[in-house]
């Protein structure tokens, strides 16, 4: 008798060569659990694109097509249109891009596929920064990280910017599925995935990965600091159906932002000040998404 | 297609890649304390921990002996340690592998 809170198959052979306990072929391992077999899959240039090994080693058992960094929405779409037109109207189109190569350099072409409303899933698997060339910021690096491009040190030039919202980003696009997940909470992640399999159109998923390489933390801690971000509200996880906000788990802990980022050796530098300001940004936020879960869950009772 | 440029396609699989040369720590599971919740499994980032059958280890006690049983393949684990740090019983205890060899 089999104790498994999620699908068993496995669709990622280990040999793989991801850092010990990356967070991003977590994701991939879930995303396909819920997906199945009968699934294409897209990568840019990024971490994943060099996780499967050297020619001509597979690390997936479904086919995988590689493209270029800034092309993954049109790639996908192209792949989903020409199924449909060969009668192929069955099978899986998915995206599974960097935060680099979905939040900066793939943006256009995403925004294309979604506006363009393809059938395709999109992942963004996000370890918050450019890992795969050697950590550098990109437009969803928090506030107040630690990467090459954005320094500690005397010049104290660690990330001033927020993090670009994704979904928020797509929510505009009237997008008609998009959530966030996290691998600490596979069994969510998964039951998100699965839903995009009944919604037609371009479904978006912003998933936490963490990347001990990057972040300057134990491969072993990739899944506790992965659900301390949750519970501290850094990182909420919660989806938006066609316009409607549901938050899918509400911390229980009362995590603080410091509790989140003191073991983080990307964030050491920060000031009892530095850190407060965040807390405050946090809070917002956070606010701010039960507003809107309550606003649109009202509205959609009106209809 | 063009022959002069044939698309290249990867065939071989990865589990020709043996990574767990790569391992610093082994992740030894203590039986007695395991109570086969498969968190463990959940979380291994290779997957290099395997579901085997329930009468292969001793169970801790007889509320869980039918159940399936986890079994990390030394083949594979890199040694990240996620599923030590994971497991709600503590029943994975990681050994520098040095101190394994005679
Ligand atoms: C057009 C182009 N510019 C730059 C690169 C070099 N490059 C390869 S991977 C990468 C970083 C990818 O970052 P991200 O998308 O965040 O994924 P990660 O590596 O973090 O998984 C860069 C800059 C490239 N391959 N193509
Ligand atoms: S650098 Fe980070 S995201 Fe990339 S393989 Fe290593 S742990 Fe994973
Ligand atoms: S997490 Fe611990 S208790 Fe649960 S199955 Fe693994 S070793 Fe056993
Ligand atoms: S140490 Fe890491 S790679 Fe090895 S079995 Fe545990 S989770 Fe998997």
């Amino acid at each position: 008798m089999k104790n498994l809170t999620i699908p068993e198959e496995e669709l990622m052979l280990p040999g793989h060569t991801a850092c010990l306990g990356c967070g991003a072929t977590l994701a991939m391992r879930y995303a396909l659990k819920a997906l199945g077999k009968n699934t294409i899959v897209t990568i840019p240039a990024c971490c994943w694109a060099v996780i499967p090994g050297v020619y001509p080693a597979r690390t997936l058992e479904v086919p995988l097509l590689y493209t270029a960094f800034e092309v993954t929405g049109a790639a996908i779409s192209g792949i989903k249109n020409a199924l449909e037109a060969t009668g192929n109207d069955d099978i899986n189109v998915l995206g599974f891009a960097g935060d680099g190569g979905t939040a900066d350099i793939g943006i256009q072409s995403l925004s294309g596929a979604v506006e363009r409303g393809e059938n395709v899933f999109y992942i963004m698997y996000d370890n918050e920064a450019y890992m795969n060339t050697g950590v550098q910021r990109s437009s969803s690096t928090p506030k107040g990280a630690w990467t090459t491009t954005t320094q500690v040190g005397k010049v104290r030039d660690w990330k001033k910017e927020k993090k670009k919202n994704m979904v928020e980003i797509m929510v505009a696009h009237n997008i008609p599925y998009a959530a966030t997940a996290s691998i600490a909470f596979p069994e969510d992640l998964i039951k998100k995935l699965e839903k995009g399999k009944n919604i037609k159109g371009p479904k978006f998923y912003h998933i936490y990965a963490t990347c001990p390489t990057g972040w300057r933390i134990s491969p072993s801690k990739t899944v506790e600091i992965a659900r301390l971000a949750v519970e501290s509200k850094v990182f909420p996880l919660y989806e938006v159906d066609h316009g409607v906000y549901n938050i899918t788990y509400m911390p229980k802990k009362n995590v603080s932002v410091k509790e989140y980022m003191l073991p983080q050796g990307r964030f050491r530098h920060l000031t009892e000040d530095e850190i407060k300001e965040i807390q405050s940004e946090v809070d917002k936020d956070w606010n701010l998404l039960l507003e809107k879960e309550k606003w649109t869950q009202s509205l959609n009772k009106v209809q | 297609m063009n022959d002069d440029f044939p698309t290249p396609i990867t065939t071989e699989p990865s589990t020709k890649n043996k990574t767990g040369t790569w391992r610093t720590f082994r992740p030894v599971i203590k039986y007695e304390n395991c109570i086969r919740c498969m968190i463990c499994w959940k979380f291994c980032p290779e997957p290099a921990i395997i579901i085997v059958d329930s009468n292969k280890y001793v169970a801790k006690n007889d509320a869980i002996k039918k159940l399936d049983a986890p079994e990390i393949n030394y083949d594979f684990c890199k040694g990240c340690g996620i599923c030590a740090n994971e497991c709600p019983t503590k029943a994975i205890d990681m050994v520098f592998e040095e101190s394994l060899e005679e």
